[in-house]
């Protein structure tokens, strides 16, 4: 089971991102929780200040852009693997 | 990532394409005034010099030439943004002393890409990370005082000179209203939650996009701004059109001109609670000045609806109490009226 969460506080870009790892997680046909974190002091904690920011299983993967469904699917096979 | 072309053969083909776009953009902007003029006078056959024959050579000349110009001056400035990012600002910026802080503060404010929804997050992590508050003001300040987009169109419309006056006093303002913030110890004044936070450390690099990536991104955000302000631009050129062909010339010098000293004060605190992009403003601000509405007066008004924004302002409150967000209203104000007046002064 992943982890994955969204860091944003709800702007276009952490809705996009959002919806990207939903599309990739049903597509590669994982087992993931997708949580959004929209609490500032919650998003720092874990070293982003540009949102949105892509945590899986508690490492932070990307930041401060929109990844690409393709590196998304690198990021959550790789998770796959070490979990 | 692909495996068909290596990256250097991708990114070889992506600066062939972007070039051939360059060109056919440059054909595209020098073909617009004599299509515009034909348009008006031969195509709808109105006579030189009537007045809806004016008003629609104007328009048809303005529109593709500013959608145009933002299309083309976004994509190198988002280019170009491409290149810096908050976390490298953020290094930067600290241990920089008060002064040289603030204006490459400023200076990095305008340059370092973010959205606006990141602005808070921003403001917690420059503060957190031992960077002064004055400091930290001046790049957020940098950013909605000196827009783009007004600086694309006052470009467009006014020439070289208005859009560099305005880029230099934007940053000046941001230097000022950063070095008063920080001189006064405002930090009480920052919301206690503020202070406790501990941010954690990202092991993962800055994304470093190859030459295809930041062509992508440059684009994207191109389509995305010019199509959200394109709508406002026709708007705004259509009443500059009007006021252009049916208002009489120095209509406006009395009530907007250098001599009512009281409309730079009536224009900025007008501008406050207005919240207009500069996109559909700056049109109507430069028709208003070919009627005798003076430089100084109109550009702080123009500064005032852009920089003073109230959704910006409410997504601040959310770090900053009242009084410290009432006092950078009153610096931002009042500089901007002291930037109208200078104006005035000199054009």
């Amino acid at each position: 089971m992943l982890t994955v969460k969204i860091l944003g506080t709800g702007c276009a870009n952490c809705k996009r991102l959002e919806q990207i790892s939903r599309k990739t997680v049903s597509a590669l046909d994982l087992e993931a929780e997708i949580v959004k974190v929209t609490e500032y002091p919650e998003i720092m904690a874990y070293g982003v200040m540009s949102t949105p920011g892509l945590v899986i299983n508690e490492k932070v993967v990307s930041y401060g852009r929109i990844p690409s469904p393709a590196e998304v699917t690198t990021w959550l096979n790789e998770a796959q693997k070490a979990a | 990532m692909s495996t068909a072309t290596s990256q250097p053969q991708q990114d070889s083909r992506s600066w062939l394409l972007v070039s051939g776009v360059a060109i056919l953009w440059l054909l595209a902007y020098n073909i617009v005034e004599p299509l515009a003029n034909w348009l008006a006078y031969g195509l709808f056959s109105l006579p030189e010099g009537s007045h809806l024959g004016e008003a629609l050579a104007f328009f048809f000349y303005d529109v593709p030439k500013i959608i145009l110009l933002l299309g083309g001056m976004i994509f190198l400035i988002t280019l170009l943004r491409s290149f810096f990012s908050p976390e490298q600002t953020r290094a930067w910026l600290g241990g920089k002393r008060e002064g040289v802080g603030n204006a490459l503060a400023a200076l990095l404010g305008v340059i370092t890409p973010f959205c606006s929804c990141s602005a808070v997050p921003l403001f917690i992590g420059f503060v957190e990370s031992g960077i002064p508050l004055g400091v930290t003001f001046s790049f957020l300040t940098a950013t909605p005082v000196v827009n783009e987009i007004a600086l694309v169109m006052l470009f467009g419309l006014f020439g070289w000179k208005v859009a560099g006056l305005y880029l230099v006093s934007g940053l000046l303002i941001a230097v000022l209203a950063g070095v008063l913030i920080g001189r006064l110890n405002m930090e009480r004044y920052v919301e206690d939650f503020v202070w406790q936070v501990k941010a954690g450390q990202i092991d993962t690099p800055n994304y470093k996009p190859s030459w295809t990536e930041r062509f992508q991104i440059a684009w994207e955000s191109t389509k995305e701004i010019v199509g959200k302000v394109w709508l406002y631009v026709v708007i705004g050129i259509a009443i500059g059109a009007g006021i252009h062909g049916y208002v009489p010339e120095s209509a406006l010098a009395g009530i907007l001109g250098k001599d009512a000293w009281w409309s730079v004060p009536v224009g900025v605190l007008l501008g406050i609670p207005l919240y207009s992009n500069a996109a559909g403003i700056i049109p109507v601000v430069h028709a208003l000045m070919e009627k005798g509405a003076a430089l100084g007066t109109a550009l702080a008004f123009m500064m005032s609806v852009v920089a003073l924004s109230l959704p910006e302002l409410i997504i601040l409150r959310r770090v900053l109490k009242p009084q410290l967000i009432a006092l950078f209203i009153t610096i931002l104000a009042i500089a901007i009226i002291i930037t109208g007046y200078i104006f005035n002064l000199v054009i």
